[in-house]
């Protein structure tokens, strides 16, 4: 398939207005049945300042959509309703309980030279329904990881106890949601897997085995290194929103400290006669003082299941990183602590080394790192991995990209093309800035490339693709 | 208590007619045989060997005591000492005179101290004043000299597995003098002397016979020096000094064997093992001299088990008349009238029985806790591998804490052993491929020990019983067949495919896919394509083992076949076409194959397309677009012809 995609003109002194976050709500119609109780249905509702009428109204006027689309299909309720303003996106994650999130759609404000008030021209197509469904839905397995499910709340202290705890959580949670730079890798949520050879991957399976063996209360372990996952001993659910949290807060909040430390403030501790870097990102900053506390934040898993809940430790050496998960019932105390950064630390620094060290011996073997002529983003909906080098280093604020967001756009229109289809197929798109957007889907994998390639035609994109396949995804199955 | 006994004495033992006042009895240690003389050899010579062959009676007249009486290798010739001036030869091969004949020492005034064999025909005469080495010339019944050498003489001692005769010299009798013996020639070795514990004044004969032995540990020969405890130094206990005698080289004091103890000793070398028999406590020390302490200084060596009595021993009757019903009398065990032979050697002269001392392995197991050491000293050891193979069942269902570091410890030994076999099984057979011609004698064929303990032997006797045990976490299984992976791949030992069935049989049978998962994708699962197969019946409990199957078909680069017939069972014909052609095998396929595939579709569209390609196929193969007899297409043709009529296809290029 060969689109040609738009491009608008960009003017000279025009305000660009990126999407924000409207309004954020969560109801249950369940709660306030009868007329006059409709202010009982609400559960959260963002930003706090709105009148008690209006809030009332905008979540009526959800029901009332979702209730009304469903007349059509009732399997499949509505997700999302395209406004010239703005767009809202629905999301059921628990029987009754939903969840709407209202964006502002981007605009450009194009001043009026005869001192009238300037044109708003909204941008309503910019919005990927795709994108923003993965970004609400994301902000539900978050809350469920850190609180457990809405029911299970309400179960526990009725109303008031939900309510307290959705306001705790989205609080400061939509604070951190930056919705212009949400993307493609939103929708897919994947996982990062850091490249290692199979002898270092195996030592690290022997420590966790080992670990996990004499630390008998720790149930699972997670293994990352360079924020990347190694090794994962939850199920891949859990471990995706995880991974979410670890790589887009735990760790970039480390990061800064980390840095500086290098020479001074961290100190390598010393167990017995090793010298280690161990320390915790969770819990106690520092062993040594007095007065640490030993509290762990909680973390509830398979929550369709089991539902366990368990406190979070995350260890971390160097740029090797380890989650501990140990069941709540457990007292995590002092003795506990000093335990395991005794039996850990000076291990987890000898494997840390060694996987560098390792890494190091790859990267040398497979040559020097050239910027390659062309940028991808690769999925895998199997194991959730994911690579891209469109994406810069991800921060605790923004994920950067070194591309247009118009390429991003294509991406994503893409992406939704793939999702309507089941079997493989192939799209290659001309931008109107010379580069050349193809999308490949084999079986349960996605590739993206991104070319810039000037007078190309579509045969040597093709070709182009085709090589990059055979060198970069050689040992994987993906049909040409 | 029965199980604490790793030292017996064999089953059956060479039985005699034991010493008495007409019945003399000699043991001769190069050819482990007992010999009874009655009344001087006049009313017979019974000869008793280690096995049946080796068993001799026969008669002499009796021309005296007897004092030494030793048959040459193979029972050629027999020789008799009765005096301190000759020895009397007596030929035994069939066909020559059985006429004994005598020999003098040739020294003026020497006494003959005693004689040995080194050969079927060569006989050392030790006297008090040097050595003698004839050869002996049966059919002539004389002796020839090859070779003498003056030196005085205490005692002297004669090692017939390395054939190196020690002889003590000097008024303290403490150095010690070397030959070594080979056909026809006689080398003298470098002399070295035992350190005594208290030199005496006036100087005297110190060092006795007694507490000297030689035997070889580890293919190398040891002169063993047992020293007592002594009031003047500070030393808590006796202890055995080890003397590494080399072939070529100077003899140095190599090993210290710490004894803790005072008292009577004897000494014996079994399976390697240095044991100590301490006759007042009735028990037994063994060491192990490659076992490597680890405090204390390099080389002093701790017993490697608790002191133990040998196990007790019933000799079955009293006698060789005793009738059967009699019950079995016990043995007294350390008895003052034993003598002890190196290297395994027990004998009872009183009671007529000559043991074998052995070391029993099995009750190692609960004696040594350690687990290293306890692999390190089974390694060693000649029957272990039942028993290494017990340990290691035992230590997976013990459920001890901190066990998995013991596992792969454990691990980390076997397969040192295992892979050093490997490597030397490689060379060899690099070595014969390259040209048996060259040097074909330095290249032996490896041998194989019990200690090799391969990927079969674990999976057999340890591995897939323990998977299957029933109370053992899943957690537990799964890490240690992790670790043993590991530590194959630590010593770069190819993983054997049945190891990987057991580690995925284990995961999918505890639902743990999304493990298994990660394991593959780290490839720590090598690909083959048994393993493929195997991914390809899970599909149905996890749909994703059919990518990482196809995956793993893709990267053995062997397996094209296989990947379009799994693209073709999916209905995925066109992606088959496309993968096949991708490899540049589409020139070979079986268009039939594809055309059944792509009508079971029902897909008249995707039938067209694959008709067609196969015709251009056709076509540039053979400049003609029609299938040919045996590709059997006749079918899909008429379908073709039928769906969209006989002008649809593909006309034949007019040249």
């Amino acid at each position: 398939m060969l689109m040609i995609s738009p491009r608008m003109a960009s003017g000279m002194q025009e305000k660009q207005y990126t999407p924000s976050l409207l309004s954020f709500f969560i109801y249950n119609p369940k709660f306030g049945p009868r007329e006059g109780e409709e202010e009982k249905k609400i559960l959260f509702y963002h930003p706090i300042e709105i009148e008690k009428n209006e809030k009332i109204r905008n979540v009526g006027l959800c029901e009332a959509i979702v209730q009304f689309t469903r007349t059509f299909c009732p399997t499949k309720p509505a997700k999302s309703l395209h406004t010239q303003k703005n767009r809202q996106f629905f999301h059921e994650p628990e029987e009754n309980y939903w969840m709407v999130m209202v964006v502002r759609n981007p605009m450009v404000e194009k001043p009026n030279k005869d001192g009238k008030p300037p044109t708003v021209e909204y941008q309503e197509e910019e919005i990927i329904d795709s994108v923003y469904g993965s970004v609400l839905q994301q902000c539900y397995s978050m809350y469920k990881l850190f609180n457990g499910t809405f029911s299970r709340a309400f179960e526990a202290g009725g109303v008031e106890l939900l309510t307290q705890k959705l306001e705790k959580f989205f609080y400061r949670y939509l604070q951190t949601l930056h919705l212009q730079s949400c993307d493609l890798l939103d929708v897919f949520g994947g996982i990062s897997f850091f490249p290692l050879d199979k002898m270092t991957y195996l030592k690290i399976q022997s420590f966790v085995n080992r670990v996990e063996e004499s630390l008998s209360l720790v149930k699972y372990t997670a293994f990352l290194y360079n924020d990347q996952l190694i090794w994962s001993g939850l199920e891949q659910d859990d471990m995706r929103i995880l991974y979410k949290y670890l790589t887009t807060s735990l760790f970039p909040r480390h990061t800064e400290p980390e840095l500086a430390g290098r020479d001074s403030p961290l100190r390598p501790e010393v167990a017995g006669n090793l010298l280690h870097y161990g320390r915790f990102l969770t819990g106690p900053a520092n062993l040594k003082d007095p007065d640490a506390k030993f509290r762990f934040p909680r973390i509830y898993v398979n929550t369709e299941d089991s539902y366990e809940e368990l406190h979070l430790i995350v260890y971390k050496a160097m740029s090797a990183a380890v989650c501990f998960m140990v069941n709540v019932a457990v007292d995590l105390n002092r003795e506990f602590c000093e335990q395991l950064d005794s039996l850990v630390g000076p291990q987890l620094t000898l494997l840390a080394s060694d996987i560098c060290e390792q890494y190091n011996i790859n990267r040398r073997t497979s040559g020097p790192e050239k910027e390659p002529q062309f940028k991808f983003i690769y999925f895998n909906h199997m194991n959730l991995a994911e690579k891209s080098t469109i994406h810069m280093r991800k921060t605790a604020s923004v994920s950067l990209t070194s591309v247009h967001s118009d390429l991003m756009k294509i991406l994503g229109d893409i992406n939704c093309d793939f999702a309507r289809v089941d079997e493989d197929e192939e799209i290659i798109v001309k931008a109107m800035t010379d580069y050349w957007v193809v999308g490949k889907k084999s079986d349960q994998r996605e590739l993206y490339v991104i070319l810039n390639q000037k007078n190309a035609n579509l045969i040597e994109v093709n070709e182009e693709v085709k090589r990059l396949c055979a060198t970069q995804f050689n040992n994987i199955f993906f049909l040409d | 208590m029965y199980d604490e006994y790793y030292l017996e004495l064999s089953e059956n033992p060479v039985q005699f007619e034991n010493a008495s006042s007409v019945n003399n009895v000699f043991f001769d240690e190069a050819n482990k045989q007992v010999f009874a003389v009655r009344s001087g050899g006049a009313t017979g010579v019974v000869v008793k060997g280690p096995d049946d062959k080796s068993s001799v009676a026969f008669r002499m007249d009796d021309k005296g005591e007897v004092k030494c009486i030793k048959f040459s290798l193979g029972n050629k010739i027999l020789a008799v000492q009765r005096t301190t001036k000759s020895v009397d030869f007596m030929n035994f091969i069939p066909d020559y005179p059985h006429l004994e004949f005598s020999h003098e020492c040739k020294t003026k005034n020497a006494s003959i101290l005693g004689f040995c064999w080194t050969n079927w025909n060569e006989i050392v005469f030790v006297t008090d004043q040097g050595i003698e080495f004839y050869q002996v010339l049966p059919d002539k019944r004389t002796l020839k000299l090859l070779k003498s050498q003056s030196i005085n003489v205490n005692w002297y001692m004669y090692c017939p597995e390395t054939a190196v005769l020690l002889l003590s010299t000097t008024v303290q009798g403490n150095v010690l003098q070397p030959f070594a013996f080979k056909t026809a020639t006689m080398s003298k070795m470098s002399k070295f002397e035992i350190e005594l514990p208290a030199v005496p004044k006036p100087a005297k004969l110190s060092l006795s016979e007694r507490d000297i032995a030689m035997a070889t540990i580890y293919d190398q020969l040891y002169v063993m020096y047992l020293k007592h405890h002594s009031r003047t130094t500070n030393s808590p206990g006796a202890e055995v000094v080890l003397y590494h005698l080399p072939r070529e080289g100077t003899c140095k004091k190599s090993h210290v064997l710490k004894l803790n103890t005072t008292g009577k000793f004897a000494l014996n070398v079994v399976d390697n093992l240095v044991v100590v028999h301490h006759q007042s406590s009735q028990t037994s020390l063994i060491y192990d001299i490659k076992l490597r302490e680890l405090d204390g200084a390099l080389n002093v060596h701790q017993p490697v088990l608790p002191a133990q009595s040998i196990n007790p021993y019933k000799i079955p009757h009293s006698g060789p008349a005793a009738a059967p019903s009699q019950a079995p009398v016990p043995c007294e065990l350390y008895s003052s009238s034993w003598s002890v032979f190196q290297p395994d050697i027990i004998i009872s002269a009183s009671e007529g029985y000559l043991w074998y001392l052995q070391v029993k392995l099995q009750p190692t197991l609960n004696l040594l806790q350690d687990k290293g050491k306890l692999m390190d000293f089974l390694l060693r050891r000649r029957d272990c591998k039942m028993v290494i193979l017990s340990v290691c069942s035992q230590m997976l269902t013990g459920g001890d804490k901190g066990n998995l570091s013991v596992v792969a410890t454990v691990f980390d030994k076997l397969n040192q052993v295992y892979k050093e076999y490997l490597d030397a099984e490689q060379a060899y057979t690099a070595a014969m491929e390259s040209g048996p011609s060259r040097s074909s004698t330095s290249y032996k064929r490896p041998v194989r020990t019990q200690a090799v303990i391969d990927q079969s032997d674990m999976y057999t006797h340890v591995l897939s019983d323990f998977t299957e045990k029933k109370g053992v976490k899943h957690k537990f299984i799964i890490a240690v067949l992790m670790e043993y992976i590991r530590s194959l791949n630590q010593f770069q030992i190819p993983v054997q495919h049945y190891l990987y069935e057991l580690v995925i049989k284990t995961l999918v049978q505890h639902n743990l896919f999304y493990m298994l998962h990660q394991f593959l994708q780290y490839h720590v699962l090598s690909d083959s394509k048994p393993l493929a197969c195997l991914l390809l019946s899970l599909e149905s409990t996890y749909p994703p083992a059919h990518q990482l199957s196809l995956d793993m078909l893709k990267r053995l680069s062997t397996a094209n076949d296989e990947i379009v017939e799994v693209l073709l069972s999916k209905q995925q014909v066109l992606g088959a076409l496309r993968f096949i052609r991708s490899v540049g095998a589409h020139d070979n396929v079986s268009a039939r194959k594809f055309l059944d595939a792509a009508r079971q579709t029902n897909d008249t569209m995707l039938f067209y397309t694959i008709f067609r390609f196969f015709e251009q196929r056709n076509m540039r193969l053979r400049g003609n677009p029609g299938f040919n007899q045996g590709e059997h297409c006749e079918e899909h043709v008429a379908y073709f012809k039928q769906v969209y009529g006989e002008n649809a296809l593909m006309k034949q290029a007019t040249a």
